[in-house]
């Protein structure tokens, strides 16, 4: 992976650095604007003090990580100890991000598998399939599975037309129903990549390892695991990150009983809390998660790399 | 060359002659004004109307406050709000001479706790919150907020709740007879217990859903707005709305004049307008809700006239605003809805 940028040469690097500045530009803007402005501001407004109902006051406070962190009780005059209520909250989303992933990766994983074996004239075929419900708004097609699970809806009618079942079968609003809507929002996230690793493995490979008589499970350990890996490790950060602040699914599926992250940071901004110093903690915090995790990657590959 | 110069100058006669008249800003509740009433008023006053929308008063506060304040003329906030906004000094005040129509205010919502006076808003509509419950599924007796707090087992796992802060908690404490914004330890500590004991009953939160949850029968039971609940009956649901006996929450969507309205002149024109019986009652065959103007009866349509939703029995319990307790007593509100939903 790291190999790949050295390859094209000095000559390519001295071709263009003459222009580099003025090509680096449109990058450094978007980036600037787009990405570094918007999270310095979030991470200032975390460390104001919040004004009731919304909006700031302009004093350093650390009101709002002392809100997420320590409890008093509810009337502020316990003896403080560590506040779980949040804590819960990061949890509950950690462990529904990480069941939609590993949903993701059990269905991903064959399919694109599937799709790289293809014969190449029809692989865009399968990929142009894969991608087909992503014209369609997640907001749509979160309520439109939404119907097809709710209590007297067509899979419950279909599955008792059947005889399959005799009571319907009590999927909304309920945790699984949150997971499915996650697996269904970002399965191709886990596809596409996993795909992209899978069509440059050469098969010749596996022949070898089956002329030394690996049996075909020590070949998908020790040998094609190994070269797809950056492809599923890719795709798994894909489909958690995301996960884990979606409110969508949680909202609509799982009948927004208990706040997740991204409903908890919402509720902060849109709703009667109005904390906005609150909702940019709790906004970083779940930033600062993200990127230990993709960090702790980095140097596991890093470390892989060297080996 | 010349043909283009020809179109921009039309184009540009076109703009000002629209501009002539002017234009309004309208913040709203979204699907909550008639297209037809909007034409309407451009119809008889050449006033060029742009809507923008939001789903909730906190959020269109959050807006404002974030800098939109200056870029509309009205908005459309609910009783409690209106206090709110006032106390931020985002409200301009009109006089009576302005407001022509200030007479057809029905002579109850004339002089209000949240705008004595009428000095900076006009009511738009109004209405309750309680909850309705689906027939089919159960046939006794709905006439307490029980049916919410401490659910019969027909309906166990079978309620929606709105969600939304003020009226889970005001709701609340009806049901326990505890008073709003209350700073008594234990009186809010019974409240914070009781909704958490009553959670395990509810299949669900939500508010712009609390209609089609019950029509779609994912819902049996579930709190509601009353004209919410005569639409989902209007859409073959089996619900009755109920005016419990331990009281019900009222609320009043009042159209204000915001401070700094780029075209203040227009939105006068614009709430005068609103005020006149036949646009009041337009708005009330849209919306299934009340309006607070006098004489709008002749208008009304038949079904909205004699709903049940609008019409609650005589012996009803009365129903209650919502109060805006102060900063320190707001937080412990805040946490036991924390506390409620984490």
């Amino acid at each position: 992976m790291a190999g790949v940028g050295s390859d094209s040469g000095a000559s390519a690097e001295t071709t263009y650095r003459s222009a580099r500045v003025p090509l680096l530009l449109p990058t450094w803007l978007m980036i600037g604007v787009f990405l570094v402005l918007p999270v310095a501001l979030m991470a200032v407004y975390s460390f104001l003090t919040k004004e009731m109902r919304g909006g700031v006051i302009w004093d350093f406070s650390l009101a709002a990580y002392d809100q997420f962190f320590v409890h008093r009780g509810l009337f502020g005059d316990e003896p403080p100890t560590l506040e779980w209520t949040y804590i819960s909250v990061f949890g509950r989303s950690i462990i529904q991000a990480a069941i939609a992933t590993v949903l993701c990766l059990l269905i991903g994983f064959p399919t694109a598998w599937f799709i790289a074996t293809r014969p190449p004239e029809t692989r865009g075929v399968w990929l142009f399939l894969v991608t087909v419900p992503y014209w369609v708004n997640l907001l749509i097609r979160t309520v439109s599975l939404r119907f097809l699970i709710r209590e007297n809806g067509p899979l419950n009618d279909a599955l008792m037309g059947a005889g399959v079942i005799s009571e319907p079968l009590a999927l909304i609003n309920t945790d699984f129903a949150v997971q499915l809507g996650l697996f269904y929002s970002y399965l191709p996230f886990m596809v596409l990549p996993i795909y992209a690793a899978v069509e440059r493995y050469n098969f010749t490979w596996s022949e070898a390892a089956a002329d030394l008589y690996a049996t075909r499970w020590v070949t998908l350990r020790e040998i094609v695991l190994p070269i797809v890996r950056p492809g599923i490790v890719a795709g798994c950060l894909l489909v958690f990150i995301p996960s884990l602040g979606a409110f969508l699914a949680p909202n609509l599926l799982g009948g927004a009983k208990n706040f997740m992250i991204g409903s908890l940071i919402e509720e902060q901004f849109k709703k009667s809390l109005g904390n906005w110093p609150f909702g940019a903690a709790v906004s970083m915090i779940l930033m600062s998660l993200v990127l230990i995790l993709l960090m702790i990657y980095a140097r596991s590959a890093a470390r892989q790399e060297a080996r | 060359m010349k043909r283009l110069f020809a179109t921009t100058s039309i184009l540009c006669l076109a703009a000002g002659a629209a501009s002539a008249e002017g234009t309004l800003s309208v913040y709203h509740w979204f699907e909550y004004m008639p297209q037809e009433l909007v034409d309407k008023f451009t119809a008889e006053t050449g006033i060029a109307v742009t809507i923008d929308t939001y789903d909730s008063n906190e959020a269109m506060l959050a807006s404002l406050k974030a800098g939109k304040l200056g870029q509309y003329d009205v908005a459309v906030p609910a009783d409690f709000m209106v206090a709110i906004m006032a106390g931020e000094g985002m409200l301009d005040t009109f006089t009576p001479e302005e407001m022509t129509n200030l007479g057809n205010i029905a002579p109850q919502w004339l002089d209000v706790p949240f705008d004595p006076g009428r000095k900076s808003s006009i009511p738009y509509q109004w209405g309750s919150t309680s909850f309705s419950v689906n027939r089919d599924v159960y046939q006794g007796d709905i006439s307490s907020l029980g049916i919410i707090f401490n659910p019969p087992d027909e309906l166990k796992g079978k309620i929606n709740v709105l969600d939304s802060q003020n009226e889970v908690l005001i709701l609340g404490s009806l049901y326990l007879g505890i008073p709003q914004c209350t700073t008594d330890r234990e009186q809010l500590k019974a409240l914070s217990d009781m909704l958490v004991e009553a959670k395990q009953h509810w299949a669900s939160f939500g508010s712009d859903t609390a209609k089609d949850v019950l029509v779609s029968g994912d819902a049996a039971a579930g709190m509601i707005y009353n004209g919410f609940s005569a639409k989902a009956r209007a859409e073959g649901a089996n619900v009755e709305y109920s005016y419990p006996r331990e009281g019900h929450v009222l609320w009043m969507d009042n159209v204000v004049l915001l401070k700094d309205a780029p075209n203040r002149d227009n939105a006068i024109k614009f709430m005068n307008f609103l005020l006149e019986p036949e646009n009041a009652a337009a708005v009330t065959n849209y919306a299934a809700y009340t309006s607070g103007v006098t004489g709008v009866e002749p208008f009304l349509d038949e079904a909205i006239r004699t709903s049940p939703e609008n019409n609650p029995p005589a012996d009803a319990a009365p129903g209650v605003f919502a109060q805006v307790c102060d900063d320190a007593t707001q937080q412990l509100y805040d946490a036991i809805w924390i506390n409620l939903k984490k």
